[in-house]
């Protein structure tokens, strides 16, 4: 029996919701059940063991291309994702827009179509405008797409990885109480965030300067049977508290997100000053949460201005692991989209 | 415009005549003699036929006066690969438009006679009336009046800057002033920028979703308040375009109590869509967003707002607050709407779908059928001034400018029908109620749906 043969091997769920080849792509967490985020983290670490071997290389994605394809700069997200799929054995090709037929203006539909008929199986995609993976997703028959980034909308694998993390060292993640503060209304990790922590049981508040808090991401009334469009509420733990210092009041988990200077320079707040007086986690308003509670940041942080350089290399930060974390939970997404269940190890 | 040949008598027998400007509304037979209106009547006699009278069979159909459309973008010159005066005429024929008004938006912008000559030249053969609307500022530049008087000389038949608003309210209040014995309404696409920087959809918690930015309903309601407070001022004749917000709708409402000289048009998507199509499932309920999201034949300024909006404007509309529908046909090519949704171009494709998509309106019961024949005809003909008259009614010896249509016709929109050039609709799959059967132009069949109406019967 050689089927399922890597998935032994790596003591990966199979016939769960996170089994290859039931999702076609992973454009955002709102499609996610909590049964599917919780069989793709228990993938993950199953991934994390892969990572702390002396031999990091499996053979789950062998004989697959995996193209990434970033229109923005990134440092760990492309890195990472690079570095799972040479471990599953893929072969990972990376383009970046200013390296490429972009800049001779190709539309990114051409793009696509272009790495589709070179055989390409997955497209790892980050773009500066909302809706790109999904543009290609619809587009592409044949290529699974993965959205590292898109615009002010998702981020669906730094979610992972923040689920990932926080139910690591919470324990678990029904009923705790996680804080997102700082820009929260460009933030695409902290969208995919509150569909993540939501969907799995934890209270979500959001914080930061009153300009920076966005609309609810679900109409009004929803949550009360059949008002807003008719569907269920599942973000109904999400509230917003700009007020830190009240927000933060028995917090379990801080996370908190990296502020552009633009947005000061836009006028969203008067000053970096202000905002660090208002806004930024350090000890102080850490005292405010659960005695044990964690902070965490997305990256890349400006240090002293979101959090306190104390708290960032303290022991209440788990920020440089969930940049390892980051690397399982992308093998575990490449494995669910593109794994080979018929191969011998 | 069409040239009236000599075609004889037409006979449009058995429909359901709704004519707004003398009030029927009823079981009628119309008499259409060299292109011209002869008779509306119960029955008309025999001995007015001849042998080669040409009969129109139009049971369980509306006949009514042409639709008239002040809010067309044909795009030529400069953007024929969206649409050209020809295509954008002909599929106003095709949505019982005989009457459309062109946008000076295009590349050259229609500030001057010349340009005016020379759309009016490319219009002289098409299927429907164009007219031309001028730019209110030299370039659409917002920064100077164009040369208004040459341009009513010229033929205009209204002011506009669309596509961006008179922002400087100092040049809007002197344009008001300046155009206020000409005529002609000034027509303002209502937007504060300041309000909506990058904005791509309606501000809500579907661009809260979807991570687009938004366009806040008061970016349009801050300058419809603006101009209302100019309309007083200066007594000039304003037109809002396009209102899409509840708050626009009130506000209108209450100026036109207090007797200002204010009309506003409406568009047929404000009167059915909602933001919520930008998800891509056609408005129904969703959980997720899904590869279908970001839809950009949904991107349309003003943008797709709530439902409360949209019963806003239906009721703004019923009640003659809202004075016509408008279409504000925004056709544009493939490329500029595949690609990401920050990427579209703003617009879609409404001539052809008009009809259908305001008549929901209608089977809802929100809006009297008669009333909503008034809202495509004499509502418009109206806001444009006494020049639209003779296009705007059955009298006998005006143009016999006629549109009948099936009301309950159920019908799915494909764009690949469409005689636009311009396939970038929302609608693409939805099924209508409500469709075009024939249109007339100076008495002259320019459009016939095949299966719903024969056209070519004798006597």
């Amino acid at each position: 029996m050689v089927a399922a043969a890597a998935a032994d091997t790596l003591n990966l769920r199979e016939n769960t919701p996170s089994a290859p080849g039931l999702r076609r792509h992973v454009l955002d967490l709102d499609d996610f059940t909590a049964e599917e985020l919780t069989a793709t983290l228990d993938n993950a670490a199953a991934m994390r063991g892969v990572l702390e071997r002396d031999v990091k290389k499996v053979p789950a994605l062998r004989g697959r291309v995996v193209m990434t394809l970033f229109y923005e700069a990134s440092t760990r997200t492309r890195i990472s994702f690079e570095e799972a799929g040479k471990i599953l054995s893929a072969d990972v090709i990376n383009m970046t827009a200013n390296a490429s037929s972009v800049q001779k203006g190709e539309s990114l539909l051409n793009t696509g179509l272009t790495l589709q008929a070179m055989g390409v199986d997955v497209i790892v995609i980050r773009h500066p405008h909302a809706g790109a993976p999904h543009f290609l997703a619809r587009n592409l028959s044949n290529v699974a797409v993965i959205n590292a980034g898109d615009g002010a909308h998702a981020h669906p694998t730094q979610g992972l990885l923040d689920l990932y993390t926080a139910r690591e060292h919470l324990g678990g993640i029904a009923g705790r109480k996680v804080v997102i503060v700082g820009d929260v209304l460009h933030s695409r990790v902290a969208r995919s965030a509150v569909w993540g922590f939501a969907r799995m049981g934890a209270s979500v508040v959001l914080s930061g300067p009153p300009t920076l808090m966005p609309d609810p991401f679900v109409p009004q009334g929803w949550g009360t049977g059949t008002g807003g469009n008719g569907v269920a509420n599942q973000l109904a733990g999400v509230t917003v508290e700009p007020d830190l210092d009240a927000a933060i009041e028995g917090a379990d988990l801080v996370m908190a997100l990296r502020l552009q200077s633009e947005r000061q320079q836009r006028g969203f707040f008067p000053s970096v000053r202000e905002y660090i007086r208002r806004w930024q986690v350090n000890d102080d308003r850490m005292a405010r949460a659960n005695p044990d509670a964690l902070l965490m940041h997305p990256g890349p942080m400006n240090e002293g201005i979101e959090v306190s350089s104390r708290l960032a290399h303290g022991e209440r930060s788990l920020i440089e692991e969930q940049v390892t974390n980051g690397v399982a939970i992308r093998m575990a997404l490449l494995y669910q989209l593109a794994g080979v269940t018929g191969v011998e190890d | 415009m069409p040239i009236a040949s000599k075609i004889g008598l037409t006979l449009i027998a058995g429909g359901r005549v709704i004519d707004p400007a003398s009030g029927r509304d009823g079981v009628a037979d119309v008499l259409i003699a060299d292109g011209v209106i002869k008779a509306v009547d119960r029955a008309i006699p025999a001995e007015s036929l001849d042998g080669n009278t040409r009969v129109i069979r139009a049971e369980g159909m509306v006949v009514c006066p042409g639709f008239i459309d002040i809010h067309t973008h044909l795009r030529e010159p400069g953007f024929e690969y969206k649409e050209t005066i020809a295509t954008g005429a002909a599929a106003a024929a095709a949505g019982g438009f005989t009457t459309i008004c062109a946008m000076p938006n295009t590349d050259p912008a229609i500030d001057n006679a010349a340009m005016v000559d020379y759309v009016l030249g490319r219009a002289a053969t098409t299927p429907a009336r164009v007219k031309v609307i001028g730019c209110v500022t030299k370039d659409r530049a917002g920064r100077e009046l164009a040369d208004m008087e040459e341009l009513m000389d010229a033929g205009v038949v209204a002011f506009s800057d669309d596509g961006d608003p008179v922002y400087d309210a100092g040049l809007m209040r002197l344009a008001l002033t300046y155009s206020r014995g000409l005529g002609v309404p000034i027509t303002n696409h209502c937007q504060d920028h300041a309000l909506c920087p990058g904005g791509e959809m309606a501000e809500g918690w579907v661009s809260s979703r979807l991570g687009l930015a938004g366009i806040p309903s008061v970016a349009e309601e801050a300058m419809v308040a603006r101009d209302i407070g100019l309309a007083e001022l200066t007594g000039g004749r304003l037109h809002l375009a396009h209102l899409s917000s509840a708050g626009s709708v009130a506000m209108v409402r209450q100026a036109k109590e207090r007797g200002i000289l204010v009309t506003a048009e409406v568009c047929p998507h404000h009167l059915l869509l909602t933001d919520e199509w930008a998800l891509g499932v056609k408005g129904n309920p969703a959980v997720s967003a899904g590869v279908m999201a970001y839809d950009t034949s949904t991107k349309v300024y003003p943008p797709l707002r709530t439902g409360a909006d949209v019963a806003a404007c239906v009721a703004g509309l019923a009640d003659g607050t809202i004075d016509c529908v408008a279409t504000d046909h925004a056709p544009h090519d493939r490329v500029s709407k595949e690609c990401t949704y920050h990427d579209a171009a703003f617009g879609i494709s409404v001539l052809e779908t008009a009809l259908g998509t305001v008549m929901a309106a209608v089977h809802s019961g929100a809006v009297g059928l008669a009333d909503m024949v008034e809202r495509l005809t004499t509502g418009p003909a109206r806001v444009m001034g006494d020049g639209f008259a003779g296009y705007a009614g059955l009298t006998p010896g005006t143009p016999a400018d006629v549109v009948i249509f099936n009301p309950d016709a159920l019908w799915t929109v494909d764009v690949n029908d469409f005689a636009s050039m311009g396939r970038n609709t929302p609608l693409n799959g939805v099924e209508l109620r409500g469709r075009v059967a024939a249109t007339l132009v100076d008495g002259k069949v320019v459009f016939e749906e095949p299966g719903l109406i024969n056209t070519g019967g004798e006597l």
